[in-house]
């Protein structure tokens, strides 16, 4: 098959956690994203770009095609809904809890419980299954500030390893989902060009078997 | 501003649209299939009986001020067609029908979707070999030909070889539908997790399991035969009639790329059977879809196998869009009244030609009005000429 493969990955974490499984299918970028300014990043293959965009960006770029595969965070998948994606390499990189946290031994509210967050979908969902009415408020960032200054009881954000939390007064209350990244490949793109991409897979696949730890608990 | 979703179609692409619309219907009379038009609106329970909740969901609804009863928008034509042939059409032959009409639906699905799609299909009913699954899947390639979409892959699976082996397996409820749901994305790690807290024998979670994998080329079905050995008998029976497509159309179409998937479920609330859909490189969405959904005529009395496919004509329209379109021509004609002027026009419309009449006190630019010829007085009569090129 010939053409590009375009690979849509963030910067950071995911990247820096990405590198060494494509080195694995003989894929290492031209550029470094964090000292080049560059959005399309040219690889050591003719034929593989990387682009970087942002994490909530990914699924949208391989839904539409824009990248024929991508790595995104289970968070992203979770919030932004996975339709039109296949997800069929957890690659293990990236972890994190996603969690409901809020102040130290802070007694609930007689009112509704005001959650900030940037993860709208995903919260609004699990306090649904719990049978729970709470009034959600979207914040894009700093989310640790919000109960700091009364503008929300609880947050709802991605935990690693709780030092932001702690900072700030807060403890992780409620465990949501165990989050990691995932390959995320396009429909489409799997069906018209399976060699490629279904060898590509199999290379990632290969070198996450290598440290991938049994199911985690949950 | 249009609601989301929703657009119109000017000239040109009205017109080529309408030309796309008469070669397609014509080409679906040639193959013995009749037009029916269906209701745009109906009262819900007879558009949505056996049709499930997805489409449920997707219909507009409103009331009907004379009955007091709740209508709907068709979403989709497929299962109305399925009523008119089970209940006003009672014919034990084998019958073929084809439509097309706008339809409704209450969100775009798909990205950059429309939410009313002018919807083209057509349905055999009567016959439940895999012989008429091919000739729909035949009919859907004759479409996309005609509509001048170049390279089309056919994307095929089968949706008894996933309903067997969950119901040997015994799964069901919330458990099969999180399955389902982690098959559609080929999410291992979770279709792992999912069957390990079902606690199935090991060999009919490695079945489930290996649909995720089973896809690819035609070789794939070989690699299914081996990994799904054992497994009941209507699975293999699938496999079998994929085998057959797989042969049939490699046969017919030796350039045809095909792309089998076992764990893809499209339409699976009332595909029974063959599934279907077509690509092409640089559109991310299917173009058609199809395939065979044997039961639904039971809730309208009448049992009768059924398969079929359909697509968004306007969407297909917009892929050949890249095509040169050709200006038509056409044929200014003075202003004048005189009888010789309108026998000829008369006579040069019958043949097919595109006349405009110049109205009188106005600037009649002949090429703005897409003419390149005009009519004439000359000494023998009423003469076409051609129109100066700056003019």
């Amino acid at each position: 098959m010939t053409g590009i493969l375009t690979i849509a990955l963030s910067k950071g974490r995911i990247f820096k956690e990405t590198l060494p499984l494509l080195a694995h299918a003989g894929i290492v970028p031209a550029d470094d994203p964090e000292r080049s300014r560059k959005l399309i990043l040219d690889t050591n293959r003719p034929d593989v770009k990387l682009v970087i965009i942002r994490a909530t960006d990914v699924p949208t770029y391989v839904q539409y095609g824009a990248a024929q595969v991508g790595v995104a965070g289970k968070d992203v998948l979770m919030e932004y809904g996975g339709d039109g994606l296949y997800e069929p390499l957890d690659l293990g990189i990236a972890r994190c809890r996603l969690m409901v946290a809020g102040p130290v031994a802070a007694p609930p509210p007689r009112r509704r419980l005001r959650i900030a967050t940037k993860y709208v979908n995903t919260t609004r969902r699990y306090y649904a299954a719990r049978g729970e009415q709470v009034e959600v408020i979207k914040l894009y960032g700093s989310m640790e500030l919000a109960p700091l200054v009364g503008l929300a009881d609880r947050i709802v954000d991605v935990v690693d390893t709780g030092n932001t939390l702690r900072a700030n007064g807060l403890e992780p209350l409620e465990h949501i989902a165990d989050i990691s990244s995932r390959l995320v490949v396009n429909k489409a793109a799997m069906k018209m060009e399976h060699r490629r991409i279904k060898a590509f897979i199999r290379q990632i696949a290969e070198a996450v078997e290598g440290p991938r730890p049994e199911e985690q608990s949950s | 501003m249009l609601p989301e979703g929703i657009d119109e179609v000017l000239p040109p692409a009205a017109d080529r649209l309408e030309q796309l619309r008469r070669r397609i219907l014509d080409c679906y009379r040639s193959w013995g299939y009749e037009l029916i038009l269906t209701p745009f609106v109906e009262f819900l329970e007879s558009l949505l009986t056996g049709t499930g909740k997805d489409l449920e969901a997707q219909t507009f609804k409103l009331m009907d001020p004379l009955s007091g009863r709740m209508m709907g928008i068709r979403a989709d034509i497929t299962p109305q067609a399925a009523r008119i042939e089970a209940h006003r059409l009672d014919r034990d032959v084998p019958v073929r029908l084809c439509y097309l009409g706008t339809v409704l639906r209450a969100s775009a699905g798909e990205l950059g979707g429309s939410r009313a799609p002018l919807q083209v299909g057509a349905e055999l009913y009567g016959h439940a070999g895999i012989e008429s699954d091919l000739e729909v899947l035949e009919l859907m390639l004759e479409t996309l030909h005609i509509t001048g979409v170049q390279t089309v892959h056919v994307d095929l699976g089968h949706v008894a070889i996933y309903r067997r082996l969950a119901r040997h397996a015994g799964l069901e409820g919330r458990c099969e539908a999180a399955l389902f749901d982690a098959l559609q994305r080929k999410a291992r790690p979770e279709i792992e997790g999912i069957l390990a807290e079902a606690r199935l024998a090991d060999r009919e979670s490695g079945w489930l399991a290996a649909l995720a994998e089973l896809n690819g080329g035609p070789e794939v079905l070989g690699e299914a035969r081996e990994r799904l050995a054992g497994a009941p008998d209507g699975v293999l029976d699938a496999l079998g009639q994929l085998e057959t497509v797989a042969r049939e159309m490699g046969r017919r179409h030796p350039h045809l790329p095909l792309h089998f998937d076992l764990a893809e479920l499209r339409g699976y609330n009332y595909q029974t059977g063959l599934v279907f859909a077509a690509f092409t490189p640089g559109y991310g969405r299917e173009l058609a879809r199809g395939g065979r959904y044997d039961p639904i005529g039971r809730v309208f009395g009448r049992a009768r196998p059924a398969t079929g496919f359909s697509a968004d004509l306007k969407a297909l329209l917009l892929l050949a869009e890249g095509e040169e379109s050709g200006n038509p021509g056409g044929i200014l004609a003075p202003a004048e009244n005189d009888s010789a002027l309108e026998a000829t026009i008369a006579s040069l419309r019958a043949a097919g030609e595109r006349v405009i009449r110049a109205l009188p006190g106005l600037d009649n630019h002949a090429r703005q009005l897409g003419c390149d010829r005009r009519l004439v007085r000359s000494a023998d009569g009423w003469k076409v000429e051609p129109v100066a090129e700056g003019e």
